[in-house]
């Protein structure tokens, strides 16, 4: 072959892979899901099943779980979804509410009614059901024989099996979905019968003060109960009971058991947990319609049922199938009690608002009713109605005056007609930044432009209203909360600031200690050294800071071990207690991830600077202290300081070790201002705008740091 | 030649260097041992090496034995994908913030520190808000579910630190050889080229894999604009290990090693120019 084929090979294979991800072909029904494993598998063998049969091809596209919702969110609008999903029910009214999904005249009558009800929303059916997920009581059959059947068996039970290091019931008790059964259990619910709110209730006290007293008083239960820990606890031998759903089972080495939740003892109500139905729906703008209802029906009815159930064991709503499994008889059982979840997008505020509640308690922190005095309070403000719509007019005319006035300064200049030859002078050399100029400006600021507008709208359940500066007013004027409480921007402003500075110190240090470190020619293996310093950064950061997370843990962490074993105790030091604590976990975590970017940029500045002069003032006796501050700082500086400028932007907006690490834990307080606007778009009712207001803020408060950065370094670094 | 230290800052140096190294591969380790472990389970022990009598290569075995279609291999493609997005990226991205740098290093032209305002800027704006926005640009521009417009993207958003980096380099790189090279009847572009680029090396191996890294280790973007397995990147693939109910820890750690590994022979590759130093005579002293 020769050498001219072999590269025109390698560039079509280049193009191949380059456009190869082209849309549907037109006779095509593709459906999109998150399932992994043995679910994916029996849609698979459905699939094919269905081929067979109908002469339609079917392209099933796996998209990962964590962007799923915002994906399908993002893509229907556009034309660009597929022609069928599928997905909880969970997210019904939302999805309903943007017009993602087309309604379906009615579904076999063998489906669960409650399943079935589960795909009703406002009046109408809007997808057809495959499968229920539901909490179980699991136990351990070598160590329980006969399972409770009371809350007070079920603590008999704990207590008894309590011992040294094994625990009697390990669930997620700091979790909502997991403190429902209990709510349900005692009488409560999330809405009362007029559709009210009321989380400082009776009903909703018995509950949580039941939970304090398990994971409090008689210890049953273990700290910072995480769905890891519960998992490795059951695996291990050390839980004998444990409060999980079906998916608890997929990887499980050890024998198990499973019974629906028992009896709360004290009012002889069942615990029920919520029901979710995940169903198959019709995207709005499907291209194939009748063929992709064909293939819902044929997945959903007693066909795909029934490989649903022998390939994935997935308990699937329709009824009349042999069930020899004795864990999906179980559920079939728990199912005919547990509340299916409601499909209102407001719901999600009353579950935030409960989870602080039971989060503060848990943490030994605060008494029951003054936690869900606090919460019924906390619920108010964030359901509180969007801000009155507003006449858009005046703002458009006063952004257009805005943007004229600013064109027209821009190019004020050009009336000079020297100022007019320099820049004709220069002409060509625009030619070096335009490229860069130009795609910064198309896909970086029109994006954020676009997305800033969002700013002047509310959004509620798929509707928006322009309301003007009502978002910024209520942020910036903290009308919600004290200034001081670690809901307001303020307080959150300062955290952050305390945030960058911290970490930007800690990375600029160690960094450049280390690079100084192996500069030096007596050093023995400083490629090694290099390379393996360099591995906090090459390991992506998404599994590095859940194994950091994992380390801080009060119980189980190994920063608590080694702890333990200077001082000569054992340490259960909860690092998420307190905001100084959970600061200095977030830090070191951070620390760790950024130390090798500066080691690095330090390492290529400092080949800049010749050794010579470093000698001859070390010839003349200078102290090492004074070599750094006067030779190779100033020498240094220019090539660092970009970075450490950028670094400290990229500081200030580093999202994923706040949302992985500390969650904002205590109470909201070790949130940054990035990871705040994350919560208001999606834990608190998505509020894009108020989210959007929060994203204007942040970028006006780095404008004004790079400002004044330049002015602290005296001299224009950027 | 620098003096030799005196033999105790030597063995107080090594010393400190291997203490440090340690604690920071000890939450690294954690990642091997839950990769080489066969159960999918998170480990919460402190100790952090494998069990060597279960230890098991199964956990790579699945991540890299996935299949699509009749007999495609579906990793080998989403490492393909993964290794043309990054080092276009880097292609892009190092000659989009080359030239740009140059300029802006050498030349005086109106509107200069604006210029160089605005690519700061540029870095501040939050990323919540542009997905979306960012999604329905490419969805126009007819680049949607194609990794031609996530390179573009990523270049674009590596362009920046890119620059300043690079600006703050060749800052440094006396101008007396431009001159030179000039007097003798190079052209700008020819000098820019021949002279001030093979000087800059260092900084071009820093940005270089800085570009590269944008790509590599990016999930969020190329999880929305992509739609199908065979157009996913190796950590877009990752995410799918954690799912609904729980996480595959095993398969996540396994992807994890296998994701960082290229990144850290890159980077055992290009750190020669990191520490080589200026080569060109009438620099180095």
């Amino acid at each position: 072959m020769t050498h001219g084929a072999a590269v025109g090979r390698l560039w079509m294979l280049l193009c191949a892979v380059l456009f190869a991800a082209l849309p549907a072909q037109a006779d095509e029904i593709v459906l999109w899901h998150a399932y992994q494993n043995a679910e994916e598998a029996a849609l698979q063998e459905a699939a094919a099943a269905f081929e067979q049969q109908s002469g339609h091809t079917v392209q099933l596209a796996a998209q990962p779980f964590g962007s799923y919702a915002s994906k399908v969110e993002t893509a229907i609008p556009r034309g660009n979804g597929p022609d069928l999903f599928i997905a909880s029910h969970d997210k019904l009214g939302k999805w309903h509410g943007m017009g993602l999904v087309q309604p379906v005249d009615s579904v076999a009558e063998a489906h669960t009614p409650a399943s079935v009800e589960a795909m009703r929303w406002q009046g109408s059916l809007w997808g057809r059901p495959l499968a229920y997920k539901t909490l179980l009581l699991f136990y351990d059959p070598t160590k329980i024989t006969t399972p409770p059947r009371t809350t007070d068996e079920m603590l008999v039970l704990a207590r008894e099996h309590t011992v040294e290091g094994s625990y009697g019931l390990a669930y997620q008790a700091s979790e909502d979905f997991y403190h429902a059964p209990w709510v349900h259990g005692f009488g409560g619910a999330a809405y009362d019968e007029n559709g009210e709110v009321h989380l400082d209730d009776k009903e909703h006290a018995d509950a949580l003060s039941f939970v304090a007293k398990l994971a409090l008083v008689d210890k049953v239960v273990p700290q910072q109960p995480t769905g890891q820990l519960v998992a490795q606890l059951y695996g291990d031998g050390n839980a004998a009971m444990v409060i999980s759903g079906p998916w608890f089972m997929a990887d499980l080495d050890r024998e198990i058991a499973a019974v629906p939740l028992p009896i709360v003892s004290e009012t002889g109500l069942p615990a029920r947990p919520y029901l979710t139905v995940e169903g198959v729906f019709l995207a709005a703008q499907a291209k194939h319609p009748v063929a992709a209802a064909e293939f819902a029906d044929f997945l959903s009815g007693e066909a795909g049922a029934r490989i649903r159930q022998a390939t994935a064991r997935q308990a699937v709503t329709w009824q009349g199938l042999e069930v020899d499994d004795p864990l999906l008889a179980a559920l079939a059982e728990q199912a005919k009690t547990a509340v299916p979840m409601s499909a209102d997008p407001g719901v999600a505020n009353v579950f935030e608002a409960q989870s602080r509640a039971l989060r503060a308690v848990l943490r030994g922190a605060v008494e029951v009713d003054v936690a869900l005095e606090d919460a019924q309070e906390y619920y108010g403000i964030l359901s509180k109605a969007p801000p009155p719509a507003v006449s858009p007019i005046p703002y458009i005319l006063i952004i257009v005056t805005a943007a004229m006035g600013a064109l027209a300064w821009a190019l004020a200049p050009l009336r000079d007609p020297y100022e007019r030859a320099r820049w004709w002078k220069h002409r060509w050399d625009y030619l070096w930044i335009g490229p860069a100029a130009l795609s910064l400006g198309l896909l970086v600021a029109v994006p954020f432009l676009t997305g800033a507008g969002v700013a002047f709208f509310a959004h509620s359940s798929g509707t928006w209203t322009f309301v003007g500066l009502a978002n910024f007013t209520s942020i910036v004027f903290s009308r919600d909360w004290p200034i001081t409480s670690p809901m307001s921007f303020f307080y959150t402003l300062a955290v952050t600031v305390l945030w960058t500075v911290t970490n930007l110190t800690l990375h600029v240090g160690i960094g450049v200690a280390l690079a100084l470190m192996l500069r030096e020619p007596w050093i023995r293996l400083r490629g090694v050294w290099r390379a393996l310093l360099i591995i906090p950064w090459a390991v992506p950061n998404y599994i590095t800071a859940l194994i950091w997370k994992g380390m801080f843990h009060a119980q189980y962490g190994a920063v608590n071990a080694l702890l333990g074993v200077f001082l000569g105790q054992t340490v259960e030091f909860d690092w998420f207690a307190s905001f100084a604590r959970a600061f200095t976990a977030n830090l070191v975590t951070n620390t760790w991830l950024g130390f090798p970017f500066m080691m690095v940029v330090t390492l290529g500045a400092l080949q800049s600077i010749p050794r010579d002069l470093e000698e001859a003032a070390e010839v003349d006796g200078a102290s090492w202290l004074f070599r750094f501050r006067h030779v190779v700082w100033p020498l240094l500086q220019p090539a660092l300081l970009p970075a450490i400028i950028l670094g400290s932007v990229w500081t200030f907006n580093m999202f994923n070790v706040i949302y992985l690490m500390s969650a904002g834990e205590p109470d909201g307080s070790t949130e940054i201002l990035i990871s705040e606007a994350y919560r208001w778009a999606f834990s608190r009712g998505n509020r894009y705008g108020y989210a959007a207001a929060y994203a204007v803020l942040i970028f006006f408060v780095l404008l004004a740091y790079s400002r004044g950065a330049n002015r602290l370094v005296g001299k224009k670094v950027l | 030649m620098a003096r030799q230290p005196a033999p105790v800052t030597v063995i107080a140096t090594h010393a400190f260097l291997f203490v440090f190294t340690v604690v920071t591969l000890y939450p690294v380790l954690w990642v091997v041992k839950m990769a080489l472990t066969p159960s999918q389970a998170f480990s919460m022990d402190p100790w952090p090496l494998p069990d060597p009598a279960t230890a098991t290569l199964d956990n790579f075995r699945d991540v890299i034995n996935t299949t699509y279609g009749e007999d495609g291999w579906l990793f080998g493609r989403q490492l393909l994908n993964s290794v043309v997005v990054s080092v276009l990226t880097a292609v892009l991205g190092l000659s989009l913030s080359t030239t740009a740098a140059y300029a802006l290093s050498r030349w005086n032209f109106p509107g200069k520190d604006r210029g160089m305002a605005a690519f700061l800027v540029t870095q501040m704006f939050p990323g919540v808000v542009m997905l979306i926005p960012l999604y329905i640009l490419l969805d126009t521009l007819g680049l949607l579910d194609q990794l031609l417009g996530l390179v573009l993207v990523y270049a674009t958003t590596s362009v920046p630190f890119s620059v300043f980096t690079l600006k703050g380099y060749f800052d440094t790189i006396p101008i007396d050889l431009e001159e030179a090279a000039l007097l003798d009847g190079c052209s700008r572009w020819q000098t820019f080229t021949w002279v001030v680029l093979p000087l800059a090396r260092p900084a071009l191996a820093v940005t270089g894999l800085f570009s590269f890294m944008t790509a590599w280790n990016e999930f969020i973007l190329a999880a929305t604009l992509m739609n199908d397995a065979t157009s996913f990147t190796l950590p877009v693939v990752l995410q799918r290990y954690v799912h609904d109910y729980g996480a595959e820890w095993g398969h996540f750690a396994a992807g994890a090693i296998l994701v960082s590994l290229p990144v850290m022979l890159l980077f055992f590759a290009l750190q020669r120019h990191f520490v080589e130093g200026l080569t060109a005579g009438g620099v180095k002293g």
